[in-house]
């Protein structure tokens, strides 16, 4: 953590995309009224969508208004959590995990590579494609060391993996999200080590079991109360 | 009630009374900062741990309340424990957290000496810090040209958040960010738009937040503190003028539950630099057309003579807004004997008559605001005219117990009001019963009817007072105490904006058989028809200089009416003299003094006593208190010092003979303070309210584009 500033330079205005818009009157509508304000999360993070993944000022005063909160209310909201970036960033945005598990797992490797091929923590490279910064846990322990491009996570990596992810997409070729290593979710190394069975799959566990000759009820029988 | 064991005492309190609270109600001392009685809890600083017996860990005692304390095993009342060591021990970790990044600059710290962290680590900290790194350190905010902020200092208690949010009314001030680097800022550091900013100075436990116009100024050790009365508006709040030298250096809040609590405005708080600059400090005459300084004695002969050779008809005196009930009275009595009836007080216009006492004043009181049902403000916005009084009405709207709606020009007023027009017909059908908010009325248990100057001051004043009075009589309650205990109630208020409005109506500075009112001796004055005009401190007058009549100016400051003047009379300002102020609800307070007037500036009703004898109607008191004495002759009403009548007049009160039945006009109010900061001779000669006053216009500039 660090202290947060508004960008220097700022757009004149914002405004929701028709769509956006509609989108964001649903939300503000699944709370009581008089009670907008609850919405202002979502709210900020589709406005961050819109905006090439950064919060404006305009766009906390137009939130405010929209709201009908004070512009400080938001500008609390907005500098509190860390997922909304308050300056531009680069086209990918890669955060990077850095706590105890990836960190295990060669965390430190993948920053190596970060700052060789996009620059120092929380800058932009020079092309304007990245930039990188470092993120508490992000849950894919199992899969460590991670890190999540704009939306997707890319797990498993090594630095030969995340420094090709980054070059395709330089020139343009998107990388396939999940395990860089190829296995399912979070499966063990080497697959499956459990569950292996093939009967457990081919549905004869969930056929009608006979307890001492009565039968079980049938689906859609007498039981429908439930 | 609920029983519970403090310090193995034991006590009954309210179960909804906060561990705090029952704490302090046994006698126990519980440190805090973030904790303050008239803000909403927060719970964040930690500093009010107590240990709850049979609780896992110590429990911040500003955050529970005693009804949710279990009883012991046994079904023995629940225990808390403030002076064991469990309870030291966090006192001290909490401490030495709030310190880590304190910075050690208490000496040149304006908070120094007053300073709550100050205290309170000196009490219940410990000696040392077990932390070795660096402190983090804050930049600066701004806040406008009131507040000064030294953020590294702050400890976020976030009580200043707290205050702007739930008593100003504004949502400026806020937490940006999170943790360490959590920041106390308003909006891209816009500076305060309220005109109860300043409080934010006395609640700021730290030197975070502390007074600009003081800042590096004097230390609270080397202050001569005079507790008196604020003459800035007519709420009359209670003030503490810190002096050093004959110089007043601050202006602080004194509590008083049923005026000010412990806020008071802006312009109160810091006026003083005005009291300092423009001062008349020696009489003046005009000699070929310019003044020129004499002797008082010159400046007496001078005005004896003008006043000898004229017709007692054709004498006249107005009184201004700050000028204390002594010198009035010494006036009036001056007036009298010369057998002139011409004087007036209402400097503003307005033909508001004393003939029963409640006709004029705030009867529901400014605490009994607090009981209301409904409100109807008629011509008044509260939020200049008297802040404090739009607090109350504030926090009746926060609690949603009252229906409040206005007629008069649509303003922000820091709380939602419902317009219901702009111009005294809106009045008139509210009285008739034809307008939906009559209902209101009719249905509330204890309405309120506020009238402001904006209602008061035009041609058709008396006859809107006079409708405001049917509607109370038909809508409202005006009643005495009951034998079922019940207090009564008065709906009827009028909202003053003069400090020395009421004292002068008490005194009756009207004028007497055919005499001139305020508006007959201006246009007097402009028609050559008027020979001598004494202005007793009114600079609001429509006046310029003229051959034909002689204008005696007497006052404190070099002001509009000074500008005019054909002699000056240099008098004291309201914290220079000992004397009587009256508040908008009729409560008689005892202004202090709290320095000398400067130069050759005399005591106002000292000043006119010394004329009497020049002009041959030599008055009959020579000190204080034969004045005051002649006072309680004149109305026994100056011997309750902070009696406020409310509804005890109330059975008296006929409303029938409030006002005078007329036609009305249907021009829209104009409230009649157009500018918040500039109201007055001292805050005109104030450079912080010069400020002030450009600041606002500047944001009142943005907003209407």
């Amino acid at each position: 953590m660090s202290v947060r500033r508004l960008a220097k330079e700022q757009p004149t205005e914002f405004s929701f995309s028709p769509e956006n818009l509609a989108w964001a009157e649903k939300q503000v509508a699944k709370y009581p009224d008089g009670k907008q304000a609850s919405a202002i999360i979502p709210l900020l993070w589709c406005a961050q969508k819109q905006n090439a993944g950064w919060v404006s000022e305009p766009a906390m005063r137009y939130l405010a208004e929209m709201l009908d909160m004070a512009y400080i209310r938001v500008y609390e909201v907005a500098t509190f959590y860390t997922m909304f970036n308050l300056a531009p960033l680069g086209k990918y945005h890669v955060q990077l995990c850095g706590t105890t598990p990836c960190w295990l797992r060669g965390a430190d490797e993948l920053k190596a590579v970060c700052e060789e091929k996009i620059g120092p923590k929380g800058t932009t490279s020079a092309d304007g494609m990245f930039t990188w910064t470092e993120v508490e846990c992000l849950g894919a322990c199992c899969n460590a060391p991670m890190v999540q491009i704009n939306d997707d996570y890319f797990e498993d990596l090594t630095k030969e993996t995340l420094g090709a992810f980054l070059d395709d997409l330089r020139s343009g070729r998107a990388p396939k999200p999940g395990s860089a290593t190829g296995r399912t979710s979070s499966e063990p190394f080497g697959g499956p080590s459990t569950l292996t069975d093939p009967n457990l799959y081919d549905k004869s566990a969930a056929a009608p079991v006979d307890f001492a000759g009565r039968t079980a009820p049938s689906e859609g029988g007498s039981d429908a109360s439930g | 009630m609920a029983t519970l064991i403090v310090d193995d005492k034991e006590i009954d309190v309210p179960g909804e009374y906060t561990l705090l609270q029952a704490c302090e109600e046994a006698g126990a001392e519980i440190p805090r900062f973030c904790y303050h009685e008239r803000l909403s809890i927060a719970g964040n600083c930690r500093m009010c741990l107590v240990e709850v017996v049979g609780a896992p860990k110590p429990v911040a005692s500003c955050a529970q309340q005693v009804r949710d304390l279990r009883p012991g095993r046994d079904g023995e009342p629940p225990a808390i424990n403030t002076k064991t060591p469990l309870v030291k021990k966090a006192r001290e970790g909490v401490m030495e957290f709030l310190l880590i990044n304190h910075p050690l600059d208490c000496p040149i710290c304006d908070q120094g000496g007053e300073c709550d962290l100050q205290d309170q680590s000196m009490g219940y900290g410990i000696d040392t810090s077990r932390y070795k790194e660096n402190k983090r350190a804050v930049e600066e905010k701004y806040m406008g040209p009131l507040v000064k902020t030294v953020m590294t200092r702050c400890i976020q208690c976030t009580r200043c958040v707290r205050f702007a949010a739930e008593i100003a009314g504004v949502e400026e001030i806020g937490a940006i960010g999170r943790g360490e680097d959590m920041e106390i800022t308003t909006y891209l550091e816009k500076s305060l738009e309220s005109e109860l900013s300043g409080n934010v100075i006395d609640l700021c436990p730290v030197g975070a937040l502390t007074s600009k116009p003081y800042a590096f100024t004097a230390r609270p050790w080397e202050l001569r503190k005079t507790e008196t009365i604020d003459a800035m508006d007519a709420v009359g709040s209670n003030i503490r003028v810190d002096c050093r030298g004959r110089e007043v250096m601050r202006i602080l809040p004194r509590l008083h539950e049923e005026i000010n609590e412990e806020w008071i405005t802006d312009k109160t708080r810091f006026i003083w630099d005005g009291l300092r600059t423009q001062r008349l400090d020696r009489p003046y005459v005009r000699k070929d057309g310019r003044l020129q300084p004499c002797s008082w004695t010159e400046a007496f002969e001078m005005i004896a003579s003008k006043i000898k050779s004229a017709k007692p008809e054709r004498v006249g005196a107005i009184a201004g807004d700050l000028v204390c009930v002594e010198s009035m009275m010494a006036l009036r009595d001056l007036m009298e004997k010369l057998g002139s009836p011409n004087l007036d007080c209402r400097q503003e216009g307005s033909l508001i008559s004393n003939e029963q006492r409640a006709n004029y004043l705030f009867n529901t009181t400014i605490q009994g605001l607090e009981d209301a049902d409904a409100v109807l403000l008629v011509g008044t916005n509260p939020r200049v005219e008297a802040p404090l009084v739009n607090a109350r009405l504030r926090k009746l709207y926060l609690r949603a117990q009252a229906r409040i709606g206005a007629i008069g020009p649509q303003t922000d007023l820091r709380y939602d009001v419902e317009w219901l027009g702009e111009g005294p017909q809106t009045l008139q059908e509210i009285a008739d019963g034809t307008h939906e908010f009559a209902e209101v009325l009719r249905s509330a248990k204890r309405p309120v009817i506020i009238l402001g100057m904006g209602a008061l001051e035009r041609e058709d004043g008396q006859a809107i007072m006079h409708l405001a009075a049917q509607a109370a009589a038909k809508f409202g309650v005006v009643s005495g105490a009951s034998e079922d205990g019940d207090a009564g109630w008065n709906c009827l208020n009028v909202l003053h904006t003069a400090a020395s409005r009421v004292g002068g109506l008490d005194l009756g500075f009207l004028p007497g058989d055919g005499g001139m009112t305020t508006h007959d001796m201006v246009s007097a004055f402009q028609s050559g028809n008027l020979d001598v005009l004494y202005l007793l401190g009114a600079d609001e007058l429509p006046l310029s200089r003229s051959a034909s009549t002689f204008i005696v100016y007497q006052g404190s400051h070099g002001d509009r009416g000074a500008s005019i003047a054909d002699v000056i009379l240099p008098g004291a300002a309201y914290t220079e003299k000992n004397a009587l102020w009256v508040n908008t609800e009729g409560r008689v307070q005892l202004g202090r003094r709290a320095a000398f007037p400067p130069g050759e500036a005399k005591e106002d009703w000292a000043i006119v006593r010394a004329l009497s004898e020049h002009v041959g109607a030599k008055l009959e008191y020579d000190s204080l208190a034969q004045i005051r004495n002649a006072l309680l002759k004149a109305n026994e009403i100056f011997a309750s010092i902070d009696y406020a009548p409310g509804a005890d007049t109330a059975g008296t009160f006929d409303l029938e003979k409030v006002g005078q039945a007329g036609p009305i006009d249907g021009s829209p109010f104009v409230y009649p303070i157009r500018d918040f900061y500039l109201t007055n001779p001292i805050a005109r000669a104030s450079k912080t309210m010069a400020e002030c006053s450009a600041l606002s216009a500047e944001a009142l500039a943005q907003a209407a584009e």
